[in-house]
Formats: structure tokens, C-alpha cells, sequence
């Protein structure tokens, strides 16, 4: 049943947010730290493991499925719920330290994904 | 009319899927016939969405009552729970292999946000530590921004602009990266992984690689999630008090 499959997302979500929240009282923060990173790895692990032992059934699948092909319809709707006009009224400062921050990040993809990759290539 | 609008108002998240399914429609037709698919029919969607956003204030389009649902479907619950979905079609050694370069680019990604962003706020006129910190973590995310200012204490206005440079950094990823996606290299799982240490905020991310590649997004979103929280943790503290030594010493 697809419900199964949506079940075992919503079990990985909750118990990676759970990780996430306790490893930021850890750290002494009341934020969540990496929650969602944790839930992705849970369902990783824990597809491969169902399905290897064959538990997974076509429709479970299809219940996990649908929910990450709900993501483009999400991020779209998400947005036109972000505060846009805060971050053009509050003039040029803002858009133009956001600019060349992020056009910084974008130039240092190259440089830091290079070192990883010669490393395994040794 | 007015019964149709207790009816959307009474179900306002299934108006949202509606009104979603409409943009994508109009956004996927149009970059068919009229870019030819140069402009990815996504990238023009969110782009879209942003538009629409411009019609209310804080929470965008969901600040009018008709689109409240907006809001529910855009929220972070349910973007959560599709980004962690996605993790099904991720491949689990490429993470392990990209391991370090991702935690490099997480931690160069949070340093070179915050101190790029002091650097400008100081070429801009900002002297005082609290305000340059505050802005420089407001250039990591929006979310980091706005705590790191409560914890030293800046002032309102200061926080409210580094809550403005944290959200046209979202902005900037998500139109720039299909944009810019192929001269960084920006193909492959491994260099998803850095990008989304490197950018950090994890929407601009999702939404950027979404219109790039979707099957990049998962590796992205997976190290964009632990950003926000190293920068709040870094920023009111180590770089904070790094700062605060640096320019005693100037």
C-alpha cells in the first residue's frame, strides 16, 4: 500500500528532525541542526534495507514517489510566500552585499569540488 | 461570490495546489513555445512565484486571505518532507565519496559568507562589531542573520537588513544557478554537495538545482540543511569575538 510507503517518509522525517533538534540543545543552539540531512540518510538506509530483504512492495515506492515529485510545486509555491518586498525595500545594502555573496559562493563551486575529486582519484 | 470565497478560504490548501498547478502549466507552455526550453520551465515558475510574491509583504502572497494556503504548501513542513523524499533517489556512496569535500565547502561556505559580508558592510560605512557581524551573518542565511544580531545585541534596523541580504541570497540562487550552473561545473552529485555547503540557505539551494537538475537536489539540500545551524553557532561566537580582536588590534 502506498500509505506504507509515505508511513516509513514521515517515520525518517520525524526521527531526523528529532536527531536534528537534540543535537542543537547539544550544541546550544534551539535550532535544528542538520534535521532533514539525518531524515534523508534514514530513508537511504533504511529503503536499501527493506528492499534487500524484499519487504518493499511497488506501491510502497510509489508513496515516496509522489512526495518528492511534489517538491518543484512546493519550492514554487514557497516562493511566493517569501518576504521579496523586504529584501528589495530595504535599498541597495542588502541586494547588493546578497549579490556578491552568493556570486562569491557560486566562483568557490569549482575550486572546493576539485579538491575532493583529485583526492579520489588518487 | 462571496460564497466562493469561504469556500477557498474553508480550503485553502487544495486553492494552493490549484493555483501551483496553474503556474507551472503557464511557465512549462511558455518556456516551450516562446524560449524553447532555454529557460527551464521551473526556473520560470519560481520566478514567477517571486513575482506573485511582491503582491503582499512578509509572507508573500499568502499575506492575502485568498492565498492564505500558500503559506501551508510553501511552509517548511511540507518542503521538508519532499526534500527528505527526494533522499530515495539519491545514490548513498556518492555522498559517502564527496564526505569531505562536502564538509569543506560547508565550513568555507559559512566563513567566506560571513566575512565577505562584513568586508562589504565595512567598505558601505558600518563600524561598529555588532552591526558588521550581524550583517556579515545575515550574508550566511536569513535565518542565521537575525539570531546571531539578538545574541550581540544589534540593533533592529541592522537585523531587519541582514534578514534582506539572507533573502536576495535565496533570490540570487535560485534564479542564478541554471544560469551559471555549467561554468562552475555544476553537473554531477559531488559538486551538488559543495554547492549546497557552500550556498547554504537551503531553499535558494533546493530551488536553484530544482531548476537546474532535479536529480541534483537531493546532494545539495543534504548539506545546505547543516549550514544554517554551523552559522549559528559560529557566527555570535568564534567569529564574533575573531572580529571583535581583529579590529581592536586596527
Amino acid at each position: 500500500m502506498k500509505i506504507y510507503g509515505v508511513a516509513l517518509l514521515a517515520f525518517c522525517f520525524l526521527f531526523g528532525k528529532l536527531l536534528g533538534n537534540y543535537l542543537g540543545v547539544l550544541i546550544g543552539l534551539k535550532s535544528d541542526v542538520g534535521g532533514v540531512g539525518f531524515a534523508m540518510l534514514l530513508l537511504m538506509i533504511s529503503y536499501t534495507y527493506f528492499k534487500k530483504k524484499g519487504v518493499v512492495k511497488e506501491l510502497t515506492t510509489q508513496g515516496i514517489l509522489f512526495w518528492s515529485s511534489m517538491y518543484l510545486p512546493i519550492i514554487v509555491a514557497m516562493a511566493a510566500t517569501q518576504n521579496v518586498n523586504a529584501a528589495v525595500s530595504q535599498g541597495p545594502i542588502a541586494v547588493v552585499i546578497g549579490i556578491i555573496v552568493t556570486l562569491c559562493g557560486f566562483f568557490l563551486v569549482p575550486l572546493i569540488s576539485k579538491i575532493g575529486q583529485s583526492k579520489n582519484q588518487k | 461570490m462571496e460564497l466562493v470565497y469561504k469556500l477557498i478560504d474553508k480550503n485553502g490548501l487544495v486553492f494552493a495546489f490549484l493555483v501551483v498547478g496553474i503556474i507551472m502549466y503557464l511557465s512549462f507552455l511558455i518556456s516551450e513555445k516562446l524560449f524553447r526550453k532555454k529557460i527551464p520551465g521551473v526556473a520560470l515558475a519560481v520566478f514567477v512565484g517571486l513575482l506573485l510574491a511582491l503582491l503582499g509583504s512578509k509572507k508573500g502572497i499568502a499575506d492575502i486571505p485568498l492565498f492564505s494556503g500558500m503559506a501551508l504548501l510553501g511552509g517548511s513542513m511540507l518542503r521538508d518532507f519532499s526534500v527528505v523524499a527526494t533522499a530515495m533517489g539519491a545514490d548513498l556512496s556518492k555522498i559517502k565519496q564527496a564526505g569531505w569535500a562536502g564538509i569543506v565547502g560547508l565550513f568555507s561556505g559559512v566563513f567566506f559568507s560571513f566575512f565577505v559580508g562584513v568586508l562589504l558592510a565595512f567598505l558601505l560605512g558600518y563600524r561598529d562589531i555588532e552591526s558588521l557581524t550581524t550583517i556579515g551573518a545575515g550574508a550566511c542565511t536569513y535565518i542565521v542573520g537575525p539570531i546571531t544580531g539578538a545574541a550581540v545585541g544589534a540593533g533592529s534596523d541592522v537585523i531587519a537588513i541582514s534578514i534582506a541580504i539572507g533573502v536576495v541570497k535565496t533570490i540570487v540562487a535560485t534564479i542564478g544557478t541554471p544560469l551559471i550552473a555549467k561554468t562552475i561545473g555544476l553537473d554531477n552529485p559531488h559538486s551538488a554537495l559543495v554547492f549546497g555547503g557552500l550556498i547554504g540557505t537551503t531553499s535558494g539551494v533546493t530551488a536553484g538545482l530544482a531548476a537546474t537538475d532535479p536529480k541534483l537536489v537531493p546532494y545539495g539540500a543534504f548539506t545546505a540543511t547543516f549550514y544554517t545551524g554551523l552559522g549559528c553557532l559560529l557566527c555570535p561566537s568564534v567569529f564574533y569575538f575573531a572580529l571583535k580582536a581583529f579590529l581592536l588590534k586596527i
